[in-house]
């Protein structure tokens, strides 16, 4: 199978206005880059898409670069400087022992968009995967399928403290503290969350190998792995994307739910999780500690929520021109 | 609406604080962690004893200032009235006259020697079972008298039933309950016959405790509720709004909150808290065994590998001159905790000479120390000699204050050059004590562990004896050790051995003093931090508190009216 086989296949799926000029280019990269073109071109009239790319972009350069320019060490405790409030010392005031909030939300976000990203690429990966065979090969959809309800039936909690108990020393051992953690935080929450996207992917595909374009695919003999890659997985990729801007969320919380409980990373090490946990006994004092955190975890799920939604028109063929 | 109800009441009654029995209406109380067992001989737990306290009560309770009180008994037995023997092989009690039980049958002698019997049977399990040892038997010399003898001279012989912990059981109730039977006696678990001001009319474990004026109370015109109920969930601070914010109740107990979080809650005019100190002393234990990653997991904190570096004097002493307590227990704890050097704090008999040695903070004398010991500055600042590094892996339980308490002290410690590892577990799982789960404080699997813990009655000499080699926790004894800082040295263990046999007060009092200044102040085993009081807060209009640190809070409960 050749390269030009694939533009000439979605364009016989897609309606296109231009199919006659495609086939004639016969170089994969201007092929591509005209097709991703077209998804920028779609995804920047969407504007919810457009203003939450901004900024999450902006969040990930707060965390990313914000700690070279604001050098204040997240974890230092100054007695004097306690509660204080907005002066410009502080911009964001300091906590109940006089760390800074501005530096604490930086390195905060470091670990919660890392672990939130991280896991839900996990989590979709594991999902797709077991959704595509399931909904592919009728044969592993018995088993591939009761798998997943045993993982839903799982009580999370147990589960994680037993993982914590089991695994949390040696990997601290191995990788250090910190480094330890994350690894079995992120692995514990992507093993326990890519059933939904398994579910949906499932549903999709069984609808999929239904359609004519599978059936012709099927009838000029393309083989399994090919008519996953090419025609099943980039039509289900809509619901997938959906699902990881929703997975990025529940990591997010679920790793505050953690480290709460003292299964996550250790009390030195903030993230926005912990930054809310421990203010809520101070909500009614100082409330901007509560609301600071709460609005960066309510702002990265909202935008990565519209970036999906964005992505999702703007890959679908159906809409795109539209 | 029962604030309604109670405010019209108080109008009624108006004013004297000897009210009529149960003329002030029903008194609710939270205790945020709910009751699982109403029989003291169970469980240990303040949630469980303190509302049982309500139904059964012992020979005598310790009154705040360590002094004791007669409850059941007629009087305190002493050696100058006979009570105790000369040779203390024994002690006698004598029971108040024409008591009854809240079913109207009479309290005897027999009930007293019943009640040592069950929880001295083998095979129940008794929580309390050592305040019964050297106990050889218990004789009944007529139905108001009752002798308990030791198998050896016992110099500190008023231990068992005196206390809230070890109160007189009903034999008629629970003699079907003796030996293994015990723990599956539901009924009379959940709902023990007593001689206390309230009955329990409804129990559900882990929710509500409801209880009714007991008919048949000794003394007249008490209590003045007709009725309490004790309810459990939700947490502290939630407590403390209920109470102090919305009055909905009217007490609340063990309120461990930031002093800032509290103090505008007291603002707003609806109520006090109340601060009870007892023995309760926050601690860092320094492991003296080596917690490694690297041993076998049977081999893990144990005597076979003595601790890399906390097993020098130095290093402990320079981890303690960094602390600056009067700050930590100010910024933290509040009302609710001092500064403290001693893990025995009260009563004054026992507390160190000069209470404050430790207070001033010496971050300079510290470096020095550590200096001179030999500990250099290595290339990341932290100090090390002979390839070891002072790195620590101090661990506590979760709790917001312990982890504010947690990132000082590591502050702290790194200004002296020593770089810390904060580890936080879940509370269940810490002090849970479980053999299977390697988190828990007796294990102690990190170099350094915070927890607070106490002793129940006056003398001190068994807490000490905690820290004998014996009680190491250990695979030989399903790490059930009572000294989890591993602290072995066979000449506290003979000078233990000497207090025990040592009859005089103040020379107990100086060999306790010593003994613990071996721990504390002298050794720096055990960094004491903070003398915790149990805070627990009232609506104003409840009167007759009175704090007792040894009790717990509903100790005088019969007491406690209404006020205008």
């Amino acid at each position: 199978m050749t390269d030009s086989d694939m533009p000439r296949r979605s364009d016989a799926d897609r309606i296109s206005d231009i199919p006659a000029t495609m086939p004639i280019e016969p170089e994969m990269i201007g092929e591509t880059r005209s097709q991703w073109r077209d998804v920028w071109r779609q995804f920047r009239s969407h504007r919810g898409a457009v203003i939450a790319l901004i900024l999450f972009v902006g969040i990930l350069l707060f965390v990313s670069v914000g700690p070279y320019l604001w050098t204040i060490d997240p974890t230092y405790v100054d007695i004097r400087a306690r509660n204080s409030g907005f002066v410009a010392a502080h911009p964001l005031g300091t906590d109940q022992l006089g760390r800074d909030i501005l530096a604490r939300l930086m390195a905060g976000g470091r670990v919660s968009i890392a672990v939130g990203l991280t896991a839900m690429t996990i989590a979709i990966t594991l999902g797709s995967f077991v959704g595509l065979m399931s909904g592919y090969f009728r044969r592993l959809d018995a088993p591939l399928m009761r798998l997943t309800e045993l993982f839903l039936a799982l009580p999370l909690l147990p589960l994680l403290l037993l993982m914590v108990t089991l695994f949390r020393e040696p990997l601290s051992k191995t990788f250090g503290p910190a480094m330890g953690i994350f690894i079995l935080i992120v692995s514990a929450i992507g093993a326990t969350s890519w059933m939904q996207s398994a579910r949906i992917v499932r549903g999709d595909v069984l609808g999929l190998k239904e359609r004519e374009f599978i059936l012709a695919a099927r009838s000029i003999g393309t083989s399994s792995r090919r008519m996953i890659l090419r025609h099943v997985l980039p039509n289900v990729l809509s619901p997938i994307m959906v699902a990881a801007t929703l997975g990025i969320a529940t990591a997010i919380i679920t790793e505050s739910a953690l480290s709460f409980l003292g299964l996550g990373f250790p009390p030195d090490f903030p993230t926005w999780g912990r930054l809310l946990f421990d203010a809520v006994d101070q909500m009614v004092l100082y409330p901007s500690r509560v609301i600071l955190p709460g609005l960066f975890i309510s702002l990265t799920v909202l935008c990565v929520n519209y970036i999906g939604d964005g992505l999702r028109d703007a890959m679908d063929p159906r809409i795109r021109g539209r | 609406m029962n604030r309604l109800a109670a405010s019209a009441l108080a109008f009624l009654v108006a004013g004297p604080a000897l009210a009529e029995r149960g003329s002030d209406g029903q008194l609710r109380a939270l205790y945020w962690q709910a009751a699982m067992v109403l029989n003291p001989y169970l469980s240990t737990s303040a949630k469980d004893v303190e509302p049982a306290g309500l139904a059964v009560e012992p020979l005598a309770i310790v009154e705040d200032d360590g002094t004791l009180t007669p409850r059941l008994a007629l009087e305190i037995p002493s050696v100058e009235n006979g009570g105790i023997a000369d040779d203390y092989r024994s002690i006698t009690w004598k029971l108040k006259p024409g008591l009854l039980w809240s079913d109207g049958t009479a309290v005897t002698a027999d009930d007293v020697k019943f009640t040592a019997d069950y929880c001295m049977t083998p095979g129940f399990g008794c929580a309390v079972l050592s305040e019964f040892e050297n106990i050889s038997s218990v004789e009944v010399i007529d139905p108001t008298t009752v002798r308990i003898h030791f198998d050896q001279p016992k110099y500190k012989p008023l231990q068992a039933f005196v206390g809230q912990r070890t109160p007189i059981l009903q034999k008629a109730q629970f003699a079907a309950c003796l030996g293994p039977a015990g723990a599956s006696c539901t009924d009379q678990n959940f709902g023990p016959i007593g001689t206390g001001p309230y009955k329990v009319t409804n129990f559900r474990p882990g929710d509500v405790v409801q209880f009714e004026i007991n008919p048949h109370y000794r003394e007249a015109g008490k209590p003045a509720f007709s009725t309490v109920t004790i309810k459990g969930g939700g947490n502290a601070m939630a407590a403390a709004r209920a109470v102090l914010e919305t009055a909905e109740f009217d007490f609340a107990w063990n309120l461990q909150l930031a002093p800032d979080i509290i103090a505008p809650m007291v603002d707003q005019g609806k109520g006090s808290i109340v601060a009870s100190f007892g023995s309760m002393v926050e601690r860092i234990e320094l492991n003296q065994t080596d917690p490694g990653y690297d041993l076998p997991a049977d081999e893990r904190s144990t005597i076979a590998h003595p601790h890399p570096f906390l097993t020098d004097p130095a290093v402990r002493k320079a981890l303690s001159m960094a602390i600056d307590r009067p700050l930590l227990a100010e910024l933290t704890y509040g009302p609710a905790g001092k500064a403290t050097c001693s893990i025995v704090p009260v009563p004054p008999g026992f507390a160190p000479a000069d209470p404050e040695s430790c207070f001033a903070q010496d971050i300079a004398g510290a470096n020095e120390v550590l200096d001179q010991a030999g500990w250099l500055p290595g290339a990341n600042g932290t100090r090390e000699k002979d390839g070891v590094a002072l790195s620590l892996d101090f661990q506590t339980s979760v709790n917001s204050v312990r982890q504010d308490v947690q990132a000082l002290i590591k502050q702290w410690w790194s200004e002296i050059g020593v770089e810390t590892q904060l580890k936080t577990v879940e509370g269940s799982v810490f002090f849970g004590g479980d053999q299977e789960n390697p988190d828990s404080l007796q294990k102690f699997h990190a170099d350094a562990q915070m927890y607070t813990d106490a002793f129940y009655l006056p003398d001190p000499a068994s807490f000490l004896n905690k820290f004998v080699c014996a009680s190491i926790p250990s695979p030989d004894n399903q790490w059930q050790g009572k000294n989890p800082v591993r602290f072995c040295d066979p000449a506290f263990d003979e000078q233990i051995q000497v207090l025990h046999q040592t009859a005089d007060p103040t020379e107990r009092q100086d060999l306790a003093r010593d003994l613990e200044a071996t721990l504390t102040r002298d050794g720096h085993f055990m960094l004491p931090l903070i003398h915790r009081g149990m805070v627990s807060a009232h609506v104003d209009t409840l009167g007759g508190i009175s704090p007792n640190g040894w009790e717990g809070q509903l100790w005088n409960i019969a007491d406690w009216h209404r006020v205008q």
